[in-house]
């Protein structure tokens, strides 16, 4: 296509120089104010150091500095609490986190209690910037530092601490003491860290010691077992024995009676037959003797009727061979 | 375009002019400090004030040396400690280049000066450490612990070590030990701490081992304990049962004697009316309840009751 050659070749020229120099006033000024224009975000502080000097802190919101490298911009998130783990990892934070731990890791939860035991004691410390001046000018590295502090501080609690009182009734002291010791050393190191909590995480003994701690806490279930054993015992039996023994009583109470009664019947009755007795003895004592005897005999098996004459009979009954049947 | 020798003399210049500034001119930010030197050898005192500062273009150099306080973390060392017991320890401390003309002299940059400090004090914390029992360097006081139910019973036998020096005051004495070096080195220590302590791994597996039996301990102290309150309780249910059942016993035979009592004066003040009679009366009623089947009768005919078997005894 030779005739669109010189079509093209002839619309360059028709741009003229002030439009070329616009374009590059404007790219310029589009650079210019990149350079000049900024945003804070709301958790953060701009800090702005202007040839190497520090100038001022700007607030969250829109602001302007010199562009070109005449002033450097520094955002430090002083709103944002920041969080540091010891002793293990979250590998992905979330509604169930996950957590790991790595031989490193390890390393800085391994720990010496005062009565020189070992203990595996994991932490976080969650901690503002106070002074992005300080954080950022005084010292170098400030985030390494402040692990280090943490890593000695903790240690030097805990070497003062027994393993029970690390394990249980000193968490919650040694972690506030923690707290403001840390604390302390920050001021004295001037690092512009403000520290929120410091929160012991797991605290455990290491692994091969774990069954013997374990079986502290099994034994002191089978010493509650056991005297929640005995006591159901006792509230078994005690109850049933007071019940036997106000059945004991009332037995004794319903014998009573009974005797009593009893006696009084036969009492009356013996009365009730003396009375007549008296009116007529003799008679009354015969016809009693005899009614008995008429009782009695017919139900008598054996009735051997002898004379008194003969003396000689008792020998001829075959007692023996009675008695055997 | 045509250019001009004009033009070609003004642009030169101008960069010349440029190029001298860059080499005029240095910044010296809020880390760092700079000391000037001509043709190596330093001239002035160092420069820390931050900004745009002015230097003989060519000749001097800026040596940028950085300003802010360091952190030096040392590498763990495996000292014996006067007592015998073989750890690990692990030291921090901060450092800054306090001096950057003998630093630049003596140890050159920050790599020369870490190694001058891992040697300064690894020394002195080895020759502190080696100096006192492992129990100094763990505890800083000799607060006592608080007893539970457990430590009480370890206690009793292990009595607990005092502290003369402590943690705290061993790490000072580190660090004021090689503080007293590092000048020489333009370099200023501060804050020295014992970060890490832990046992040998073959001391570790002893003190495991002590742990496991001093838990062992308490787990059959928890398990008697168990057995002494359970035998007890059991104890005192013995007793409640005895006590009952001997209350009740005794209220029973109580209440029994005051009857049979009661019975035996009723039957006296019937019978006291004729006791013979009483005597009869029973007998005979005794004969109807003991003589059944079974009982042989030999009667002779004396008898009461067949004299009439005989002779009709008619008056």
């Amino acid at each position: 296509m030779p005739q669109d050659m010189p079509a093209l070749g002839s619309l360059l020229p028709r741009i003229s120089p002030r439009v070329v120099k616009l374009i590059v006033a404007a790219v310029v000024l589009i650079i210019l104010l990149w350079g000049t224009i900024y945003t804070i975000d709301p958790e953060e502080t701009g800090v702005i150091l202007r040839f190497g000097k520090y100038v001022r802190s700007t607030p969250p919101g829109l602001h302007f500095k010199l562009p070109l490298g005449i002033e450097a911009l520094t955002k430090v998130p002083v709103q944002r609490q920041l969080k540091m783990e010891f002793g293990f990892r979250t590998t992905r934070p979330g509604v169930v986190s996950q957590y790991r731990v790595t031989p490193e890791s390890l390393e800085e939860a391994i720990m010496l209690t005062g009565d020189l035991n070992v203990l595996v004691v994991e932490w976080i410390v969650q901690f503002k910037i106070k002074d992005p001046y300080k954080y950022l000018f005084k010292l170098r590295n400030a985030d390494a530092t402040f692990r280090l502090m943490n890593e000695a501080i903790v240690r030097k609690i805990v070497g003062d601490n027994s393993v029970d009182e690390v394990l249980t009734v000193g968490r919650a002291r040694i972690a506030n003491e923690a707290k403001d010791q840390l604390q302390h050393l920050c001021d004295l190191y001037e690092i512009g860290i403000d520290v929120n909590q410091l929160i012991f995480q797991d605290i455990n003994p290491p692994d091969p010691v774990k069954p013997a701690f374990n079986e502290v806490n099994q034994s002191l279930q089978e010493k509650e077992r056991k005297i929640n054993e005995a006591w159901s015992e006792y509230n078994q039996e005690i109850p049933r024995a007071l019940g036997e023994a106000e059945q004991t009583i009332r037995g004794a109470e319903g014998y009573a009676m009974e005797r009593v009664n009893n006696s009084l019947g036969d009492a009356s009755r013996f009365t009730a037959v003396y009375r007549e007795y008296v009116k007529a003895p003799a008679v009354t004592r015969r016809r009693l003797y005899l009614e008995t005897i008429a009782d009695i005999l017919p139900k008598l098996s054996k009735k051997i009727i002898f004379d008194e004459n003969q003396k000689n009979i008792m020998p001829l009954l075959n007692l023996g061979e009675e008695v055997k049947k | 375009m045509k250019l001009s020798l004009k033009t070609i003399l003004l642009a030169g210049s101008l960069l010349l002019v440029l190029l001298v500034l860059a080499g005029a001119l240095y910044i010296v930010t809020e880390t760092n400090q700079v000391i000037i030197t001509q043709f190596g050898k330093p001239i002035g005192d160092m420069v820390t004030k931050p900004g745009v500062h002015l230097k003989l273009p060519f000749v001097q150099k800026a040596n940028y040396f950085e300003k802010r306080w360091l952190e030096w973390d040392g590498d763990p060392n495996q000292i014996p400690t006067k007592d015998k017991k073989y750890i690990w320890v692990n030291t921090y401390a901060r450092w800054r280049i306090s001096n950057p003309l003998v630093f630049f002299q003596r140890v050159r940059d920050e790599r020369g000066a870490y190694s001058r400090l891992d040697d300064i004090l690894d020394g002195e914390t080895r020759n502190a450490v080696a100096n006192s029992d492992l129990i100094e360097i763990v505890r800083t006081s000799n607060r006592p612990f608080e007893k539970t139910g457990e430590t009480a019973i370890i206690q009793t036998e292990q009595q607990l070590e005092t502290v003369t020096m402590g943690r705290e005051k061993i790490s000072r004495i580190i660090l004021k030990n090689a503080a007293a070096i590092t000048p020489e080195f333009g370099i200023e220590l501060r804050d020295l701490q014992i970060k890490r302590v832990n046992y040998v791994e073959e001391v570790q597996q002893k003190v495991f081992d002590r742990m496991i039996a001093e838990r062992q301990r308490i787990a059959s102290m928890y398990r008697s304990e168990g057995d002494g309150k359970s035998a007890e309780i059991r104890g005192q249910k013995e007793r409640e049962l005895k006590r009952i059942q001997s209350e009740a016993y005794k209220t029973a035979q109580e209440i029994k004697g005051k009857a049979d009592a009661e019975a035996t004066r009723i039957y006296a003040e019937a019978f006291n009316r004729d006791a013979e009679f009483y005597q009869f009366w029973k007998t005979l009623d005794t004969y109807r309840t003991t003589l059944d089947a079974n009982t042989w009768l030999l009667l002779s005919t004396n008898n009461e009751f067949l004299k009439f078997l005989k002779t009709a005894g008619v008056r």
